[in-house]
């Protein structure tokens, strides 16, 4: 009788062996996502964790993944903060994740220095240590498609044009209102270098984080100062909250001009018609317009497989989670190619973010042409210092105000690298790069 | 002598230059002080009452505001939406009477208030489970509060400007503490609490109801918290951000002390114009962004002379 039962047993769980065998021998790769789904900066961190999620999952539902590997995936909170960012790190590490995305310039820098030793390649999407942009003080980290620093740049190259040129610059006043935190802080050194460089007035503004939705002392200052033009640096609440108080001292909206992060819908809505003719540098496409996105739809929202509100679908901050995965996704598919295997390793994905380019080409392939400008990262340029463009709210949605352009990276490169040297130097022993170039 | 030109002649002479300016900061940390006297009145009501410092009022503005908002955009009407919120708000202060306050009576202190802080952390789950943690629109047009701002001239070029919905938190503080005064000083209830708050014995010993006072302190506080909630939200948006703003409240307390309703209001008034004023006019010397601390340092310069606060109960003990 017990040699009946065992043989049954043994039988039954052959059966149940064979029966999840084939799903244990599909091939996959695992990808953390870190969110922040809750706190006060949730209202930025939710459509884009809704965008990660989708054009993962998209691929996975469409393609069956990337070359025939699935990406597993799950979320880790992280709430902004940064202590919960490197638990997070650690669990992406422990996990064997690909690449770790902190979505917050804080835990970038605090992560940055593990990078290396962890072999845990860093993609810090057009935020974090701009100096990082240096490949060869920086293999682990990767910044595309630019940095703050070219954000910067951007911002004054555009109010240079508005005024006929960066030399009529001189004698105007541009106040800055930023977080007061890293990510805030990051452009200023650049900003006082083009103050210096073009002769105008560099007004700061700071915004404590437990003081965003209290700026009324702020905009005052503002309005004393009568500044002639505003550039914003601002995250989760504290964008609307700056919208609102412009449009209270009837700061011209025109004048009033944002970093990619500031220009969520959501940022400019409660400003309601009065924030109209407010102005951010973006760097992807607002709208659904595109076959890949529809494929997001089909695949995944009208499937009830996403998070995302019908009505926020393809909205600003959503496609900019949809960039921050397909610059994954792609990288993924080139670690592929590169090291000739199908199931990579972090090692293999540092690799293939090395050597991530999207062009036109691809780009009307995997069905997002105009969806971004074309991306190109190489061995000693980890952010690319690629294009972006202004967008205008119109009162209900964002429009484009202005065509692709380059970050004035003559100006820029110069110090960053510096800057990367002088990070190395101040984190001494900095370690070489060993890894050799792959392109 | 830049300095002391800084702290003793240059702001004056700002001040002189543009007093349309002086009178728009002047509002503006009027407008700031009522709103931080509304969240001291949330305070003080439950501290007065149970003598329990309650960590979770700056959620309780947040989660009072996103139910009504969350309310209204899954369809209910505005009145419904509101009357609801009311509703919620008395459920919770009911929980939290029976759940909180009763296991806990004569618990030392530090444990109620970290029954609060835990009140605070479930709150903030409850409201992004069933709201999300998006930020929301105030729904102020739909309340019937006014927007829009007037332009009043001043002086030969100079301008003020009232938004119609500070105009409208003032007025709403200003209804709500005369409201809570007349039922503390002229109703069975507010009489009952305060003895309460004078001596929970004594109280006990003439027939009053611990726990009906303590239902009713929380429930009025609830209620502060969704006029509080509702101004800030319409200011900026209702997010988990407001939440930490309620910590400005600390140092008007501190002023007008842990008990005083009329305490409330000066001591946020004080705080109010006193860090706008500070702020605009002294800020530069420091690089700005003082307004942060300088309530603080308010504070503790009259904690020095007035430990019990401006209107705070003089704490005699003999020995």
């Amino acid at each position: 009788m017990e040699v009946k039962t065992l043989l049954r047993g043994t039988l039954m769980g052959g059966v149940l062996f064979a029966a999840i065998l084939p799903a244990a021998a599909e091939d996959s790769v695992y990808v953390q996502l870190p969110t922040y789904r809750t706190g006060p900066y949730a209202g930025s961190g939710i459509p884009i964790a809704n965008g990660m999620a989708d054009y993962i999952t998209m691929l996975n539902e469409r393609d069956g993944g990337i070359n025939g590997v699935k990406i597993v995936f799950d979320e880790c909170e992280t709430g902004y903060d940064t202590q919960k960012g490197v638990e997070c790190y650690e669990q992406a590490k422990a996990k064997k994740s690909l690449v770790f995305n902190p979505w917050s310039t804080g835990i970038t820098l605090a992560v940055i220095p593990k990078a290396s030793v962890d072999k845990m390649p860093i993609l810090s999407m057009a935020y974090g240590l701009s100096a990082a942009a240096d490949g060869k003080t920086f293999p682990w980290v990767f910044n595309p498609p630019m940095t703050y620093w070219d954000g910067a740049s951007g911002v004054v190259k555009y109010l240079g044009d508005q005024e006929g040129g960066l030399d009529k610059l001189k004698g105007k006043k541009i106040g800055y209102i930023y977080l007061d935190a890293g990510y805030g802080k990051e452009p200023i050194p650049l900003l006082e270098q083009f103050a210096t460089q073009y002769g105008f007035t560099l007004l700061k503004y700071p915004v404590p984080g437990k003081e965003m939705q209290n700026q009324s002392s702020q905009w005052l200052n503002v309005r004393r100062d009568k500044p002639d033009y505003m550039v914003i640096w601002g995250w989760g609440a504290m964008n609307p909250t700056a919208v609102k108080e412009a449009t209270k001292i009837r700061f011209p909206m025109d004048k009033f001009i944002g970093v990619w992060w500031s220009g969520g819908e959501d940022d400019a809505r409660g400003g309601g018609q009065q924030a109209k003719g407010y102005m951010t540098l973006n760097f992807n496409a607002v709208g659904t317009d595109f076959p890949a996105v529809q494929d997001i739809k089909k695949y995944v929202v009208d499937a009830g497989k996403s998070k995302v509100e019908a009505a926020k679908f393809g909205e600003n901050l959503y496609n900019r989670g949809v960039v921050n995965s397909l610059y994954m996704a792609e990288a993924i598919r080139i670690a592929q190619e590169k090291s000739g295997k199908k199931v990579i390793t972090a090692e293999d994905m540092r690799v293939g973010l090395e050597n991530l380019s999207i062009d036109e080409a691809r780009l009307e392939k995997i069905g997002l042409k105009g969806f971004i400008a074309p991306v190109k990262v190489t061995c000693d340029n980890h952010s690319g210092h690629n294009k972006m463009y202004v967008q205008r709210w119109t009162g209900d949605k964002w429009e484009k105000a202005s065509d692709w352009f380059d970050p004035m990276s003559d100006v820029v490169n110069p110090m960053l690298m510096a800057a990367a040297k002088s990070y190395a130097e101040t984190n001494k022993p900095w370690p070489a790069r060993s890894e050799p170039c792959a392109n | 002598m830049d300095l002391l030109n800084g702290i003793f002649v240059a702001p004056f002479v700002q001040m002189a230059d543009a007093p349309d300016f002086l009178v728009q900061v002047l509002w503006e940390g009027f407008v700031s002080g009522i709103l931080y006297a509304l969240i001291a009145l949330g305070f003080v009501l439950i501290f007065k009452a149970s003598g329990v410092f309650n960590f979770a009022q700056g959620i309780m503005v947040v989660f009072a505001a996103l139910t009504l908002v969350g309310l209204y955009q899954k369809g209910v009407p505005v009145i419904l939406a509101l009357i609801l919120t009311m509703a919620v708000m008395g459920i919770l202060a009911l929980a939290v009477e029976r759940f909180i306050m009763r296991p806990l009576v004569n618990q030392p202190h530090v444990i109620l208030l970290m029954a609060t802080i835990g009140l605070t952390y479930f709150l903030v789950g409850l409201g992004e489970f069933v709201f999300g943690g998006e930020p929301k629109q105030m729904i102020t047009t739909e309340l019937g509060l006014p927007t829009g701002s007037t332009e009043i001239p001043f002086g030969a070029q100079g301008m003020v400007i009232l938004q119609h919905i500070d105009i409208a938190a003032a007025i709403i503080a200003i209804v709500m503490v005369t409201a809570l005064a007349l039922f503390f000083n002229r109703t069975r209830i507010g009489r009952a609490l305060r003895a309460v708050a004078d001596d929970h014995q004594a109280a006990l010993s003439v027939g009053i109801s611990l726990h009906q006072i303590w239902a009713i302190v929380w429930f009025a506080s609830g209620l502060v918290a969704l006029a509080t909630g509702v101004m800030w939200g319409a200011r900026s948006d209702v997010s988990f951000a407001l939440e930490i703003i309620a910590l400005r409240a600390l140092p008007v307390l501190i002023l007008g002390g842990f008990t005083s309703v009329p305490g409330a209001i000066v001591g946020g008034l004080i705080v109010g114009i006193g860090e706008k004023i500070g702020e605009i006019y002294w800020g530069p010397l420091l690089g700005g962004g003082i307004e942060s601390w300088l309530a603080y340092m308010i504070a503790l310069v009259f904690l020095l002379f007035r430990p019990q606060g401006l209107f705070g109960e003089r704490i005699i003990e003999r020995v």
